[in-house]
C-alpha cells in the first residue's frame, strides 16, 4: 500500500509536547513539510523565541539558535548576512515580535534583510499564563486585563502584518488562520511562498498565523478554532497584504 | 620610531580588530566611541566583512551573537549608556558559551552622565553585568600599544574560552592619538569551531540556547562555566609593576589613571618618597595573589581610579587585612592630575599607621 502520510525528515522523531490544541504543533510541521519539499533542510537555520516555541529545537531536525526575547530578526540578519546561501528563519510570538522585539522586526524588515519571518499570533502570552498581548482583541479578557481589553486603557489590537506592508525593504507580506483545513493549507502555501522568496534572493517576508491558545484562552481545542474564525479573522483581515515580484526588487 | 602609525585610540581598535581576523561587526552611535564603527564601516567590506548600523544597542549585541553563532569573529562596541543595554546579549553570549569581542570606551554616569572618560564600569565589566552567574575576561589597556596587542589578543582568548571578552578603555584613549608599533597578527593554534550553526549538512542538528529547565540542568551548567572562570584565573591574569621592588608605598590603578600615576610615582620618586605602580592589565581575573604577596611583604597600596571606589575592593580582597589601603578618586568624567596623587600619597604617609586597614575618600 503506498504511504501518504509520513514524518517530515524536518522534524524530529519527538512527540510535540505543546498542550492539546496549541497551533504551534500545526505550524511546525508546516515549516517542516515545506523545508523538506524545498530540499533545503541541510541548509536551514531556524531561530526559536522566548514564549512556548522555545522548544523549537526540541522538534526541528536542523540548526536551532534560541536567542533573547523580541531579538530573532536581529540575530537572523546577522546569520543571513554572513552565511547568504542557506535558508534563516525566525518563528516568533506576538510578544516577541509585536511587542518588545517590535524595533528589530521594523528594521530587519526596512533594511530588507533577506529572511523569512513566521509570526504566530494567538493574542496573548501563551507561555507566561495568558497575560495581555499587543495583539490582544478588544473586550478580550487575559490574566491582565481581567475586565476585558479597553482601548481607553490598553490601546488597540496592533495589526503588524498591515505595518510590515508599508514598509519598502519588504517583499511578501501575509496573514492567515489554522482554524481549519483551508486555512492550514493556505498557511502551508503561504509558508513555501515565503521560503521560495527567500531562497530566490527577493528579500524580507514574514507569515503571520493566527493561531489557537485553547489553554490561556480557558476554551476547548475545537472552540479555540470557532473564536479565530469568528472574533480574530475579523480583527486581523486574512490575505496577502504585500507580494513584490521578482522584477520589482530593489536592493537599497 | 620607524613602522610607527599615529591613529586615534578608538581607531586603533578597530584596525587591530580587522586584522585579528574580525569580520562582522554592528553597533549604536554614541560618543566617544563613534570612531569604532565609522572607521569599520568602509574598512570591513575593504575585507569582505559585514558592518551593519543598528537600530539600538540591543539590535546590536543580538546581531555579534548570531554572527558569533555563525562562527565569524564578531565585535561591538558602545560606551557606557549604551553597555548597559548591550547587557542582555553579553548575557546570552555568556550563557551560550559564545565567543564576541565588545569595547567600552568609558564615559561619566550614572544615567547619560557626560561624555568624558571615566572608569565607573569597573564593577560592571567585572562582576558579570547582566543577569546570571557569569565573568568577562576584562583588559584594560592603557596606552595605544596596548589598545593594539590587547584587542588582537581579545578575539583569541574570546575563541579560547568561547566566551565574550570586554576591552574597558576610556573616552580620553578614545579620543586621543599617540603613535604605536602596528605589531602583525600572528593567529594562535586553536581548536576548530565544532559549534557553529551553518546548516547540518553531513553532521546532525545542532543547537546554540541558554534555556536549561532540566533537573539540575542549569547547575551543571553554571558549575561548567565557573570551571572555565577558573581556568582563566589560573592562565590570564596580566598586570605590569613600575619601581615596586624597594617601594613602601604602591599605586594601583588601571588604565587612563594608570599613566596618571605613573607621572606620580616619578615626582614621588624625585622626592625620595619610595613609591610604586602595579598596574592590572586584566580585570578579570585580577592579580590578586600578586597584590596580596606585596601586602604580606608589607607595602602599603593607594588605589587611584577614576571613580568613587570600584577597584579598591578587588584589591581589600587581595589584602585581605595584611596592609593598608586607601583610595584616591575622581568621578564624573573629571580626571586627578599627578599632583593631586602625590598630595594623596603624601597625606598616607603622615597617617597613623597603627590603623592598618583604612579605606577612605582623599
Amino acid at each position: 500500500m503506498p504511504q501518504v502520510f509520513r514524518r517530515p525528515d524536518s522534524l524530529k522523531e519527538a512527540p510535540f509536547r505543546y498542550c492539546p490544541g496549541c497551533g504551534h504543533s500545526i505550524v511546525h510541521r508546516l515549516i517542516a513539510e515545506c523545508i523538506d519539499e524545498l530540499g533545503v533542510r541541510e541548509r536551514t537555520i531556524g531561530i526559536a523565541p522566548v514564549g512556548c516555541a522555545v522548544f523549537a529545537y526540541d522538534y526541528f531536525n536542523f540548526d536551532v539558535i534560541e536567542c533573547a526575547h523580541g531579538r530573532p530578526p536581529a540575530v537572523a540578519t546577522a546569520l543571513k548576512r554572513l552565511m547568504p546561501d542557506r535558508l534563516v528563519f525566525s518563528y516568533q510570538g506576538d510578544g516577541d515580535l509585536a511587542s518588545i522585539g517590535l524595533a528589530e522586526i521594523i528594521h530587519a524588515a526596512n533594511r530588507g534583510e533577506n529572511l523569512s519571518v513566521i509570526f504566530i499570533n494567538n493574542a496573548t502570552y501563551g507561555m507566561t499564563g495568558g497575560q495581555m498581548a499587543p495583539t490582544t482583541l478588544e473586550g478580550q479578557k487575559t490574566s491582565t486585563t481581567p475586565q476585558g481589553r479597553d482601548p481607553s486603557l490598553h490601546g488597540h489590537p496592533l495589526r503588524v502584518a498591515e505595518i510590515m506592508a508599508t514598509l519598502e525593504g519588504v517583499s511578501f507580506v501575509a496573514r492567515t488562520a489554522v482554524d481549519g483545513v483551508r486555512g492550514v493549507k493556505e498557511c502551508r502555501r503561504l509558508i513555501r511562498r515565503s521560503f521560495e522568496c527567500q531562497l530566490s534572493g527577493k528579500g524580507f517576508s514574514m507569515v503571520e498565523v493566527l493561531s489557537p491558545c485553547p489553554t490561556d484562552w480557558g476554551m476547548t481545542p475545537v472552540e479555540s478554532l470557532r473564536w479565530i474564525s469568528n472574533r480574530m479573522r475579523s480583527t486581523f483581515r486574512t490575505g496577502i497584504m504585500k507580494d513584490r515580484g521578482v522584477d520589482d526588487w530593489r536592493r537599497g | 620610531m620607524p613602522g610607527q602609525l599615529l591613529m586615534k585610540g578608538n581607531e586603533v581598535m578597530a584596525e587591530a580588530a580587522v586584522r585579528a581576523g574580525c569580520r562582522f561587526y554592528s553597533g549604536y552611535p554614541i560618543t566617544p566611541q563613534n570612531e569604532i564603527p565609522e572607521y569599520l564601516s568602509w574598512r570591513l567590506p575593504e575585507v569582505g566583512g559585514v558592518f551593519i548600523q543598528a537600530e539600538s544597542e540591543l539590535a546590536a549585541i543580538n546581531m555579534v551573537y548570531g554572527a558569533s553563532a555563525a562562527g565569524v569573529r564578531a565585535m561591538t562596541s558602545s560606551s557606557s549608556p549604551g553597555i548597559s543595554l548591550k547587557q542582555e546579549g553579553i548575557s546570552f553570549l555568556a550563557g551560550a558559551e559564545l565567543p564576541a569581542v565588545v569595547a567600552n570606551v568609558q564615559r561619566g554616569g550614572p544615567g547619560l552622565g557626560n561624555i568624558s572618560g571615566s572608569q565607573q564600569d569597573y564593577f560592571q565589566s567585572t562582576k558579570g553585568g547582566g543577569h546570571g552567574d557569569y565573568r568577562l575576561l576584562a583588559y584594560a589597556p592603557f596606552n595605544h600599544q596596548e589598545l593594539w596587542d590587547l584587542t588582537m589578543t581579545a578575539f583569541d582568548k574570546a575563541d579560547e574560552y568561547r566566551n565574550p571578552v570586554m576591552i574597558l578603555t576610556d573616552g580620553v584613549l578614545g579620543q586621543m592619538m599617540e603613535p604605536f608599533v602596528p605589531t602583525e597578527y600572528v593567529p594562535p593554534g586553536l581548536p576548530p569551531k565544532d559549534w557553529v550553526l551553518d546548516g547540518c549538512r553531513g553532521r546532525p542538528p545542532r543547537v546554540i540556547k541558554t534555556l536549561y529547565l532540566g533537573e539540575g540542568e542549569l547547575e551543571r551548567q553554571n558549575l561548567k562555566l565557573q570551571k572555565k572562570y577558573q581556568r582563566m584565573k589560573e592562565a590570564e591574569v596580566l598586570y605590569e609593576t613600575y619601581m615596586v621592588d624597594d617601594a613602601d608605598l604602591v599605586i594601583v590603578a588601571f588604565g587612563i589613571a594608570a599613566r596618571v600615576s605613573l607621572s606620580a610615582v616619578r615626582l614621588l620618586r624625585r622626592r625620595g618618597r619610595r613609591a610604586g605602580l602595579f598596574r592590572p592589565v586584566t580585570l578579570f581575573p585580577f592579580p590578586e595573589r600578586e597584590i596580596g604577596d606585596l601586602a604580606e611583604a608589607g607595602r602599603r597600596f593607594l588605589v587611584v581610579e577614576l571613580n568613587l571606589g570600584q577597584m579598591v575592593e578587588d584589591v581589600l580582597l587581595a589584602v585581605n587585612g595584611a596592609s593598608e589601603v586607601r583610595l584616591y578618586g575622581r568621578c564624573g568624567g573629571s580626571m586627578m592630575t599627578p599632583e593631586e596623587v602625590v598630595d594623596a600619597a603624601e597625606r598616607m604617609e603622615s597617617l597613623d599607621t597603627r590603623r592598618r586597614v583604612r579605606v577612605s575618600l582623599k
